[in-house]
């Protein structure tokens, strides 16, 4: 087990924003997180990371911590893709000599070696995600939390950037915990969907992915209109 | 076209060992790389040298002819309002005798070594009150009234203090300048934004990696406004403490020059001495801290402030 989740809870102090949470997430399952927009989505996430303390339970994830993606890729201006990359290696404990050698092989492994001197800003959006993807895996942990990464991206570059994602999963094998509030996202990348529902987010239903569903474009359009319809009834509870 | 058909034909049997994983993953890359080409930034546009260079030169000639026309009106009155050319002909005088070359040089001399002292101090300080919040809280707001207190205030008590000497001078320069250099370094962290932190913290970074790593060099355009209003303030400082304390073991400088041609009633040494403060004060920005601020926002894929 590399998750285990167990009766969470979190506010800020008013209204609950997460409320009664548990649920275990085996080692190398890719989880997509499902919500609408200020569900608790990111919150569940920053918890996992340790980025926020829970106020009621309890979060065990692997010693070392996770790796986290944010949505706006949070590549530092200053550096260049390599050097970002090169400080996660360095804040790891990675020697000077090798961090060079490391960061062009997980440059590689994104298919930026002809970026590795270019600085954020001289980037496509998909290309700034592809070098944050970099960092993180650069970060070598078992579990991979990513808050919405390709959210900002255009349609043809996220298409792209699942493939990108999906070969890296089965060829790395992270624990992945993806959170995203587009449904067909999520039913592309996941084995599992948790939907949360809003005020508080509360696991409101789960699927599990079967992997015959993604090669079978009509089953994998039925289930997303399912899981679309039961996101819609969570929201429709809101209206008065 | 038959013969590119067949040419990719050939490619593909001559390349049997390709098995489906390694096309796709050919197939991706190339996809990808092709959208990079796509949506990377072409070159930036530059403005050219020309309206760089002309619109500045454009304004002073303006200015210069407004000056001459306006001396013109008052003309039976040259004492006081001398033209561009009795300004030039003073000016060549002070160069001759040695005089303005001597007042830039000591005031330059000073106003660059106060300020590398109020760095010297200001810089520690501001890292001190960053790193500790109650301290902050305490310091903080003296720190910002000292930056709004004129610093010709702090001329009499220097000169009770240390009399009639350079460190009058120094003294009243560094107590104009620290305040913005506290002031830029803290304002410069606390506009780091959350992200980076969060970023640190995810990376595991240490207090001090995050530190070094991270919050400083995102503070860096804040520190090095301050640092440019810290020259701002050290050289109006100076000014104001060489034209107040003048006489004693106190070198020439311009401001001095400029007390002088006060006692001696001449309005043209007076312009020449306010020139050349006006002059000093665009040529440190030009070369110093233009290139600076201009390199370090480039870098970061900031647009530098307009009319540089
Ligand atoms: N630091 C915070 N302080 C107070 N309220 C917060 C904080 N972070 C998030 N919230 C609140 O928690 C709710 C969920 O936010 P978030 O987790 O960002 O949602 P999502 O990521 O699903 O859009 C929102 O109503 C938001 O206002
Ligand atoms: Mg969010």
């Amino acid at each position: 087990m590399s998750i285990v989740i167990e009766n969470l809870s979190k506010d800020y102090g008013a209204a609950p924003v997460l409320s009664g949470i548990s649920t275990v997430i085996a080692t190398g399952e890719f989880v997509a997180v499902l919500g609408a927009s200020g569900c608790g989505k990111s919150t569940l996430l920053n918890v996992i990371a340790g980025l926020e303390p829970p106020t009621v339970g309890s979060v065990a994830v692997p010693a070392g911590g996770a790796a986290f993606m944010f949505q706006d890729a949070a590549l530092l201006p200053w550096l260049t893709a390599r050097a970002n990359i090169e400080l996660a290696l360095e804040m790891r404990g990675i020697p000077r000599a090798e961090r060079r050698h490391r960061a062009d092989g997980l440059l590689e492994l994104v298919h930026l070696s002809d970026a590795g001197t270019k600085r954020p800003h001289e980037l496509s959006g998909g290309m700034r995600q592809r070098a944050s993807l970099a960092r993180a895996l650069g970060q070598d942990k078992e579990v991979l939390l990513m808050d919405e990464p390709f959210a900002a991206l255009d349609a043809i570059t996220r298409d792209l950037l699942h493939d990108e994602l999906e070969r890296l999963w089965r060829a790395h094998r992270r624990t992945v915990v993806f959170v995203t509030h587009n449904v067909r996202e999520a039913v592309r990348l996941g084995q599992r969907i948790l939907l949360l529902s809003s005020r508080p987010g509360r696991i409101a239903a789960q699927w599990k992915i079967d992997p015959s569903v993604r090669s079978d474009p009509a089953a994998a359009a039925k289930l997303t209109q399912d899981i679309t319809a039961r996101l819609r009834e969570e929201i429709r509870h809101h209206a008065h | 076209m038959p013969t590119s058909q067949s040419a990719t034909a050939t490619a593909a049997v001559d390349t049997p060992t390709d098995t489906p994983i390694d096309n796709r993953l050919e197939n991706l890359k190339e996809l990808e790389a092709g959208l990079d080409h796509l949506q990377e930034d072409t070159a930036p546009v530059r403005r050219p040298v020309a309206t760089r260079l002309l619109l500045p030169l454009g304004t002073l000639a303006a200015l210069v002819s407004l000056w001459q026309l306006l001396a013109w009106f008052a003309s039976p009155r040259v004492d006081l309002v001398p033209g561009p050319i009795e300004v030039l002909g003073t000016a060549a005088g002070l160069l001759v005798d040695g005089r303005l070359a001597e007042a830039v040089a000591t005031s330059l001399q000073r106003g660059v070594l106060g300020f590398l002292l109020a760095l010297g101090i200001g810089t520690p300080l501001g890292l001190l009150l960053a790193a500790s919040p109650l301290l902050r809280r305490g310091v903080g707001p003296l720190v910002s009234g000292l930056q709004v207190l004129p610093s010709v205030a702090w001329v009499p008590a220097a000169i009770i203090w240390f009399g009639l000497t350079d460190a009058t001078v120094y003294f009243v320069v560094v107590m104009g300048a620290t305040p913005s250099i506290i002031n830029g370094l803290l304002s410069g962290v606390d506009t780091v934004p959350p992200q980076y932190r969060r970023l640190g913290t995810v990376l595991g970074a240490s207090r001090i990696q995050g530190l070094l790593r991270i919050v400083l060099p995102a503070a860096l355009p804040g520190y090095l406004a301050g640092l440019k209003q810290g020259w701002a303030f050290s050289w109006r400082s100076l000014m104001a403490a060489e034209i107040i304390a003048v006489g004693g073991s106190i070198g020439f400088g311009l401001g001095s020059l400029l007390q002088q041609g006060r006692d001696l009633s001449s309005m043209a040494v007076v312009s020449c001495a306010i020139l050349a403060i006006l002059v000093v004060g665009i040529v440190i920005e030009l070369l110093v801290f233009a290139p600076a601020e201009r390199r370090l926002l480039r870098r970061r894929g900031l647009a530098p402030g307009a009319g540089r």
